[in-house]
Parts: structure tokens; sequence; C-alpha cells
């Protein structure tokens, strides 16, 4: 049998189980907050339909479709996870786990972790058990994230960290925490470890922080004399920054990506069934149109490079760099996508605390998605790698 | 369908590369411009596109061709671009050629498909009648009589028109203009009488004619595709073109781009680099993500018309406004990044600015593209 037969095969079988497993309300859009599932020590689910769908998913190890099966994964081949990826995305199935854990740590467990840390964490992410948070950001480390200042301090077995981080997304709500330290104070990125901990550990303490948007996604986190066993140093201790670069390609990544599972709906018709028609059929405002249509065609294009992107992985042809481009493009085609939209609404959007407008749903998201040309990296910084490791500037 | 080259498609990139590199110089297009030639294309060069196989690309074997598809086209168009290589390529084996498989009878098509590939004749379609691609706003008159039509009208912007030996007239021969419906596709000899070919010196070196007709009698043998119901031949040879179009524009934008970049990293200012300026090197990231953004929706589009793919069009008209785009951003940074040197003509950065002008117009901007891309998609 040849390779596109055997895909063939293997797409019919993960349609017909999907259609199988898949509850009908999973397959429904994703209009609430609610209807995201992020697992977790205290998990809420919107529904019995919700839990069950995680769960079978979990069990056939397609939460995360590529990880090795001993770790809890579904050993698919990437041709195989984008196929299932496919069948998911026409059948409208819901991803069942949104995790930072499957996004971001698994990653970098896989390629850095031992085999007792990958025992340890891999199957509990892929499942949903644990919620992990990000601890990289300090207010005085951002764009230079690099010159962090939380200190572990060698304790033999264990270290001791005092500090605080920033921006910590769901820190609030997050079990354990993957987190850059600083191990060496002599050296800057050759003295930063990467470490994981639970946040019920004894020290740890979060604050949300309210956003423009009204909502509080990020804390800060401060750590107060907490210990950290050293067994849960992820690679060498010293070396945590080569950790946290690999890690930051996949957050690009993933922010770039944002919302290819869950496509939003076209603008234009959207526009044109709020603000009217001409004779012609044509949006009736054709400034607005003329706009909706360039970041439609850009949009197009983006995720064209997205699918590129991953044939040249596959072909080992890919930039390392490359997520940097796509991050940035992303982010900024992000932005832009929320400008059009709390312009389609016009003031209808703007009154946020009403049942109308779903409380400012769509200027909340507008207020939220400036961020995303900041976290991860900002637009300027993703720039500033593309000007230095793909073009080879001088002094970039 | 991957989005990149299959190792096939990139022997064939790698030989155009080599061939065309060596063959075709930018100081070859200078030497045509300079000397006021009369073909404005070199006879051997075009020789040598046909000995590659080239011009046969799209022509399937048993007329004589490769019988390959657009992405390999596109591969051909991309290293056009590259060089600035003037020829009738774009004109004739692509866009000539897509509307002859498209619509053309087993008659016309052993007439010319054969030696369009060998590239002893040059043939190249007559549709802009206004300084705008407007195919719709068709008006040049086909009145039908006798055993066949009468052509009156003037074409303008068709490409390579003074050396070509069979022009495609668009033609309407019913309904009012700004219609679909109601167009006719005529293949005409320029030596036919009441046809006046002028050509058009332009910005680019490249050639280009306004070709007039007072009362040419067309044969019914010679209507290509069917009477009144010419949309789909025409859309099928523009699409080709807007495709093929898209690679050259980005092929001249990816080496206007690299050529930009090497400045940045010779001329000092200041007792620096100039690409050390962080003003600089973030504008120049930018344009390298709206290559590689740009890169993706082309060879999609071209994959698409492979498959012969129910979505293509729109595939076509997404690449068409993203490689225009793209590539006049490239340009125009080129220029400005060259400062003072950018604005001589010794300098050749000029010449890729003038060459994306004029493939910019050619088969619809950018704003062209994406109204179609609006109409399409309902709004």
């Amino acid at each position: 049998m040849t390779g596109n037969d055997s895909l063939a095969t293997f797409r019919q079988e993960v349609r017909a189980w999907l259609q199988a497993h898949c509850p009908t309300e999973m397959r429904q859009p994703v209009t609430r907050e609610e209807d995201a599932c992020w697992g977790g020590r205290g998990a809420s689910f919107a529904s019995e339909a919700q839990r069950q769908w995680l769960a079978c998913m979990a069990e056939r190890g397609w939460t995360v479709p590529t990880w090795p099966r001993e770790y809890g994964g579904g050993g698919l081949s990437s041709d195989e996870a984008k196929v299932l990826a496919q069948e998911m995305r026409s059948l409208g199935c819901r991803p069942p786990l949104l995790s930072f854990g499957i996004w971001m740590l698994g990653p970098a467990l896989l390629k850095f972790g031992s085999h007792e840390q990958k025992l340890e964490h891999l199957p509990r992410i892929a499942r949903g058990e644990i919620r992990w948070c990000q601890g990289y950001s300090e207010p005085g480390a951002g764009s230079d994230l690099a010159s962090l200042a939380t200190h572990a301090e060698d304790r033999g077995d264990h270290f001791i960290v005092n500090g605080q981080k920033i921006w910590t997304s769901y820190g609030d709500q997050a079990d354990w925490i993957f987190c850059l330290v600083r191990t060496d104070t002599a050296k800057k990125h050759m003295g930063i470890s990467f470490v994981l901990f639970d946040m019920t550990t004894q020290g740890v303490r979060t604050r949300p922080i309210q956003l423009i948007s009204g909502k509080s996604p990020f804390c800060e986190t401060f750590f107060d004399n907490v210990r950290v066993d050293k067994r849960q140093v992820v690679g060498e201790v010293n070396a945590g920054w080569d950790v946290a670069k690999y890690l930051l390609t996949h957050e690009r990544e993933m922010i770039g990506a944002m919302g290819d599972s869950d496509r939003p709906p076209p603008l234009g018709p959207l526009a044109a069934d709020r603000l009217g028609r001409d004779a012609q059929g044509r949006l009736a405002d054709p400034m607005l149109r003329a706009q909706i249509a360039e970041f439609e065609a850009d949009e197009t294009a983006f995720r064209l490079a997205l699918e590129r992107t991953g044939d040249l992985a596959k072909a080992r042809l890919a930039h390392p760099a490359l997520s940097s481009m796509l991050k940035y493009y992303g982010a900024e085609l992000n932005k832009r996508r929320w400008e059009l939209m709390a312009t389609i609404h016009g003031s209808d959007a703007l009154a946020w605390e009403d049942e109308r407008s779903r409380h400012g749903a769509v200027t909340r998201e507008w207020l939220r998605s400036k961020g995303n040309s900041i976290e991860g990296g900002t637009s300027e910084i993703q720039l500033n790698v593309i000007a230095k490791r793909i073009l080879e500037l001088p002094g970039a | 369908m991957s989005l990149i080259l299959t190792e096939e498609q990139n022997m064939l990139r790698d030989s155009a590369r080599d061939f065309l590199a060596e063959q075709s110089p930018i100081a070859a297009l200078r030497a045509l411009r300079d000397g006021r030639d009369d073909d404005g294309f070199s006879r051997p060069l075009w020789r040598g596109f046909a000995e590659m196989g080239f011009s046969g690309v799209l022509v399937p074997e048993a007329h004589g061709g490769l019988g390959l598809g657009h992405v390999e086209a596109g591969v051909v168009m991309e290293r056009i671009g590259h060089q600035l290589a003037s020829s009738p390529f774009l004109a004739s084996s692509v866009v000539a050629v897509s509307a002859l498989l498209r619509g053309g009878n087993p008659a016309q098509q052993q007439t010319w498909l054969p030696r369009l590939a060998s590239g002893a004749a040059v043939a190249t379609l007559a549709v802009d009648e206004t300084s705008k691609h407007r195919p719709a706003a068709t008006a040049l008159r086909a009145e039908v009589g006798g055993d066949g039509l009468v052509l009156d009208g003037t074409k303008t912007f068709v490409l390579d028109g003074h050396v070509a030996d069979l022009l495609i007239i668009v033609a309407r021969s019913t309904g009012a203009a700004g219609t679909e419906s109601g167009l006719t596709l005529c293949l005409v000899e320029p030596n036919a009488p009441g046809v006046e070919v002028e050509r058009t010196v332009m910005v680019d070196a490249h050639n280009a004619a306004r070709v007039t007709l007072r009362k040419v009698r067309v044969e019914a043998a010679a209507v290509l595709g069917p009477l009144h119901e010419g949309a789909a031949t025409l859309d099928a040879a523009l699409d080709a073109g807007r495709a093929a179009a898209a690679s050259e524009l980005l092929g001249l934008a990816d080496e206007a781009f690299a050529r930009t970049v090497d400045y940045l990293k010779q001329r000092r200012q200041f007792g620096r680099l100039i690409g050390e300026f962080q003003a600089l090197q973030h504008r120049a990231a930018h344009l390298y993500a709206e290559l590689e953004i740009t890169r993706a929706a082309v060879i999609h589009a071209q994959r698409q018309l492979d498959a012969g793919a129910k979505g293509a069009s729109e595939a076509v008209t997404v690449a068409k406004a993203r490689a225009g785009g793209t590539a006049t951003l490239a340009v125009q940074e080129g220029v400005q990044m060259h400062g003072g040197m950018g604005m001589t003509d010794e300098f050749d950065i000029g010449l890729f600015m003038k060459r994306a002008r004029v493939l910019q117009e050619l088969f619809g901007d950018t704003h062209f593209h994406l109204d179609q891309l609006a109409q399409r998609r309902g709004y």
C-alpha cells in the first residue's frame, strides 16, 4: 500500500471515529469563554459533553496526536496529524483541550526533559489533569528577557527561589509553573535555569492584573523562599536559556496560528449583513469593503504560509527563525481583524455592560488583541530576530 | 497539496536559473533598450527557450511540448523575474497556449500548438481597451454576418503585439459593454486586411503594442471557443497569465530585495554600515515577511490551477493581488534604501521598479483583484 492509500484509509477511520465519538454539542462553534476547556485539578466543565469529549480524545492520545504513545500521545506521523486536524475542522469539532502544557512545555520536555520528567509530566498534560503556566517575564525583564533576576539559591538537592514574575497567563488557575530562574549572577544568558514546580508550594502567591479589556487573564506571581527539587530542572543547570528559546519558538507559532482551530466568521458577509448592500449586492461602505478585502487576501495568504512552513519543516528546509516571521505577521493580522470587527459593529459594541452587546464581547476582544504584538516577544523583537538571523544584517 | 516544489520542479528551477543567468543578464535588457532593437527580445535567447523546452512547458506532448503545468511555468517565470528577461514566454507560451488549450478545436490546436511549443510562432491575447484591465467592459465590436464576423475597434497593452504571428482578439458579439457574457474570441493574423499594429515603447523596455482593427473579416473557423460564450476560454487564459505574472513579480521582488539587503551590508554612513540602523532593519524584515507570505499564495494558486480545482480562480486572485502589492513594496524600498544611487539609470534597481509597475497593471492590478475577491466571497 502506498503512503497516499494508507493516509486515505486513515482519513476514513478518523472520520468514522470522530463521528461516533464527538458529541454533537462539541461540534458547535465556540462562542463563549466557558466553551473552551483548559483542564487542571480544579477543572470545571461547562457540560457533560465537554468532559466526555476530553476523556475520549485523551484516551486515544489525540489531545497530543504526535507525541509518543508512552507519554500519553497518539504516536501519529505529522501527515496523520494533519489529516486528523483537517477532519476535525471539516466536522467542526472543537479542540478538546487548550493547554500551555501542550503548546509550550510539552515540546520542550520532549526535547530536553529526562525520561523520568517526561513520564511524570507529559501524560498528565495529555489528559488535561494538570494545568500549567509560564514564569518568564519579570517587571524588569520584558523584551530583554535574559536580564531576569528571580533568584534560585543552591541548597544541595534543592533550590530556594525568591523573586517576582509578571504576565503569568492564568497564573491564578494553574497547578504547576515552568519558570526561568537565575542560578548564576555572574553570567547573563548562561546563568539561567529552567525549573518546574507546583503552584501550591509554600511561598507562591498570585495576583490578577486587570487589563484594558476589563479582564484579568494575566497575573503577577510572587515567590518567597519557594523550595524547588533539583529533579525538576529541565536540561542542565545554567543551560535553561536554550530550553526557553526552543519553547518560545513554539509559543510564537502558537500565537501566530491563533484561531486556526476555531476560525472566526468571514468579515465581508458579516459587515454586509450589518451595514447593508448597494444595488449590485456589494457592501454599502466602499472604503470598509476595500479594507476587508485587503485583510482577507492577506489572511488567506498567511494561512497558506503557515501550511507551507509545515511542508518546509517536514522537508527539513524551514529556517528556525521562520516562527518569528509567522508570529509577527499573525499578531499584526489579528490586530487588523479586530480593528475591522470594531468598525463593523460601530457603536453597538461600545456599551460594554449590556446583554445586547454580549457585555461588549467585540470591544473586549478588540482591546485584548492589542497584546498580540507584545506577548511572546513584541513585533519589534520579532523583526530584530528576522534581521539578525535570516537577513544577517550587521550589528542586529 | 504540498506548497513546496518537488524534486523535478527544483531541477527545472535550477536549469532555468542557470540558463537565464547566463543567456539573459540584465545587461541584455539594457542592450535591447539602448539599441532600440526592432524585435524587443533576443531571437537567440528565444531559440534557447525552445531548446530547453520552456516554450512548450504547457503544451501537451502530443503537440510537441513538455505537457507540464502552471507550477512549472511559474518556476520559469520566477527566474525571468530575477533576470528581467524580455521574451514572448508569458504572452505566447502561457497565455495564448492556455487559451488554445481551453477553447481551441482540434484543427486550431494542431495548427498552432506545435509552432508555439517550438517557438517558431508567437501568439498573444489582445484584451484591454482602456488604461485599466476591465475584460467585462470589452467594446470592440464583432458583427456576426455571412459565414463569419467583422471586427472593429482598438486594443491596447497587447504584449508582444508587434512580433506576434497570431492575435487572439477578445470581441463583443452581443450584449452591452460591462456584461460578462456576449464575448467572442477570434484568431486573427496580423497581416489580415484592416489590422494595424503599432509598437508602444514601454517604460520597462518589454514589448507591447496597440492593435487597431478596421472591418477585419474573420471566418467562422477562426472563432476560438463558442460564439458569444468566450468567457470560459478568456478566464482560463487570464488566470494562467495572472498566476504567471504573480510568479514573475515574486521573482523580481526577491531579486530587488536581495540586492537591497546586499547594499545595506556594503554602504557606510556615519562611520557604520547602514544595515546596522534599526529603522532600515525593521523595514527589511517586514518586507521579508511579505515575500514569504506571497510565496505561499503564488504556489498555492498554481497548484490549484494544475488540479483544476473549483477555487482556482479565487486563489489566483489572491496571488496576483498579493504579488502586485509585495513587489511594489519591494521595489519602492529598494530604490529608497539605495538612496541617490537608486535614482540613477546606472544602477539596476530602477529597472526592477519599472518592470513591477508594468506587471502590476497587467491582467488586473491589486485593486482589481481585491474587488474580485470581495465579489467572489459575496460582499
